[in-house]
């Protein structure tokens, strides 16, 4: 079984590839008139044509597109001028220190609204949990951020608007890891620290509640079951406390299955992040690749979709074996 | 045998007919959502928005495309119930035609989405093999993005604008349907009327069509409904990004990205449509959560 779900890497792995290669090829705009303009001679063009290799068939530019790859090479970004895979690193710390951050959160709160709200199902409490998770999951992530913009940030004045850090911070903090909030506890400045930490509560916490009305409705359904299994009768009938029965036996039976959730649910933080970024301004992936979508830099967003596909991908697969590790009921 | 339709004909514990079990069925499943009062809530909602939408050109005051510069970025009033725009077009009339789009996205998105799906997954499950593996892999690989960011990238080749955005949630969509008939299909192979059809001649084809793929359809129609949502969500934020419908179509997604920045002075204006999607997607949600309860317990 686990020797079947890794032989299946690599073909969807090529299928990933082909995917936004295509995509790449079904563009109605033409990446030479892009370069050349709308004007160039007829040589120009068959010259840009032949040195980005699309004189050639379909599958010998699938060829091509694949050797670059194999060499980290995902084009040039007309947007930045920069290498895609160096505009790649250069974003990618941003959205996951947002990420998870996120998912720290989520956990923290998620669980236990899941947990407490299974051990009372039916009651109040259990009902206004399942609203409130399920409007987590039917509001619209950018608008609940521009909601909190404008509650705590306009209104009110107690949060930072958007961006990393405040414009008089900018700068003040060697990058080393590209997380600013842990850059700057390298650093030792802490003012730059309690600045980027205030910049990155706001969108940490709407992503946050997005990924943990997931997490709280999953939690709930485990625990409905688990506490229904019979070693909870024995364990009432040995006189344990209710407590222990609770986050002992039924909790400690569920966490496998949980394990796979919280991957899943690290991996759908990538969806909201590109949208959270965007009403942040957060310089991460997502933003990247909205910006990248909007000036229609085909180079940077395939090579952003690929990468996050890449990281779906690696994520799930993680979610999957943990699974098979941790449960020894899965062969 | 009272008349047909009456409850004591559908409450029956011995139907005579087929169709009398099969209404009876329903009917149970009926009785048994009636008794979830948020699902039920739900349920008027949707009820309501779809009137609405089709209604919109009777309810609507003006043209949502009407412009009033003299009258812009107006506060909710007696004349315009929820303001008006940047533009000075009446927000009440956008939201209801807004509803047209929405709603007709959805059902467009689930029309490809839906058959397609239950197509490749019961096809699979059903010849086993090689067919098999070959459709789950196409499977796996569409899976294997966050939807959003597929649909993105698709947009972004095709050219900004409904039908695309149409055909991109399309396409990130159906995975999970081919999953869910394929393991349906897998548990209804093996059963002994599946053999039996057999045995008289059938084809796959009709094996496929007339006996598997009817009893699929209860766990499709359940993950419809909570796809709804989802589906609602991914179109207003395409719409959003600037990549669904383009101005100065009422879509709700749009109207939020063309009127963000005015969310400091005169709040409603993006505030309106976001509470628009937030509402269409939680009546979804609310309804799908009910049925799966009373359809198919074994889904979470």
């Amino acid at each position: 079984m686990l020797a079947s779900s890794f032989a299946s890497i690599p073909i969807t792995l090529f299928g990933l590839i082909l995917v936004t290669f295509l995509i790449g090829r079904v563009m109605p705009i033409d990446p030479v008139i892009a370069i050349a303009g709308d004007h160039a001679p007829p040589d120009v063009v068959a010259a840009i044509r032949e040195r980005l290799g699309l004189d050639k068939p379909l599958y010998v530019q699938f060829g091509i597109y694949l050797r670059d790859l194999l060499h980290g090479d995902l084009g040039h970004s007309v947007m930045t001028s920069h290498p895609v895979t160096e505009d790649i690193a250069r974003f990618f710390p941003a959205t996951f220190e947002l990420a998870t951050t996120a998912i720290i959160i989520a956990i923290i709160i998620g669980i236990p609204l899941g947990v407490l709200a299974a051990q009372r199902q039916g009651s109040r409490f259990d009902h206004v949990v399942r609203v409130v998770s399920l409007a987590g999951q039917s509001i619209p992530v950018f608008v609940l951020g521009l909601v909190c913009l404008l509650v705590f940030y306009v209104k009110l004045g107690i949060a930072p608007g958007t961006g990393q850090i405040d414009v008089e911070y900018e700068g003040l903090v060697p990058r080393v890891t590209g997380m600013l909030v842990v850059d700057a506890m390298i650093a030792g400045d802490w003012d730059s620290f309690w600045n980027a930490l205030a910049h990155l509560a706001q969108p940490a916490l709407v992503l946050a509640y997005f990924s943990m009305a997931y997490i709280t409705r999953m939690t709930r359904a485990f625990m409905i079951e688990s506490l229904s299994g019979e070693y909870i009768i024995t364990a009432r009938a040995k006189g344990l406390s209710a407590t222990r029965i609770l986050w002992r036996h039924a909790f400690g039976n569920i966490s496998v299955r949980l394990v796979t959730v919280l991957a899943l649910a690290y991996a759908g933080l990538l969806e909201g992040a590109v949208i959270t970024e965007t009403v942040f301004s957060w310089p991460g992936l997502g933003l990247y690749l909205t910006v990248s979508l909007l000036n229609a830099d085909m180079n940077a967003v395939l090579g952003a979709t690929l990468v996050v596909g890449l990281i779906y991908l690696v994520l799930n697969l993680m979610a999957d074996l943990l699974y098979r590790l941790l449960d020894p009921r899965v062969a | 045998m009272s008349g047909v339709l009456s409850r004591a004909w559908l409450l029956t514990d011995t139907p005579s007919s087929r169709t009398q079990a099969a209404w009876s069925r329903r009917y149970r499943a009926w009785l048994q959502l009636r008794t979830n009062g948020l699902a039920m809530a739900g349920l008027v909602t949707v009820a309501i928005m779809i009137v609405a939408s089709l209604a919109a050109p009777l309810l609507a005051w003006q043209d949502p495309t009407a412009q009033d510069l003299a009258g812009r970025l107006a506060p909710p009033s007696a004349a315009h119930w929820f303001g008006t725009d940047e533009l000075g077009r009446d927000i009440y009339s956008r939201i209801l035609y807004g509803g047209r789009i929405t709603l007709g996205m959805v059902v467009a998105v689930v029309l490809l989405v839906a058959p397609l799906g239950l197509a490749v997954g019961s096809i699979a499950g059903y010849l086993g093999g090689f067919a098999d593996r070959v459709l789950m892999r196409v499977t796996d690989v569409f899976l294997a993005f966050p939807r959003l960011v597929l649909a993105l990238a698709f947009v972004a080749a095709l050219k900004p604008g409904i039908t695309s955005a149409i055909i991109a949630i399309a396409l990130t969509a159906w995975p999970p349907y081919a999953r869910l008939a394929r393991a349906d299909t897998l548990t209804i192979r093996g059963s002994d009327f599946i053999a039996a059809v057999r045995l008289t001649g059938a084809s796959s084809g009709r094996i496929i069509l007339r006996h598997i793929v009817p009893l699929c359809l209860s766990s499709v129609i359940v993950r419809v409904t909570l796809d709804m949502s989802g589906i609602i969500l991914t179109a207003a934020a395409l719409g959003f990004l600037g990549m669904g419908a383009q101005p100065p179509t009422p879509e709700w997604g749009t109207m939020i990205a063309s009127s963000r920045s005015f969310i400091l002075e005169q709040w409603w204006v993006p505030t309106i449509p976001g509470i628009a999607i937030f509402v269409a997607s939680l009546a979804f949600n609310l309804l799908g959560d009910g049925m799966r309860d009373v359809l198919d317990p074994r889904q979470r």
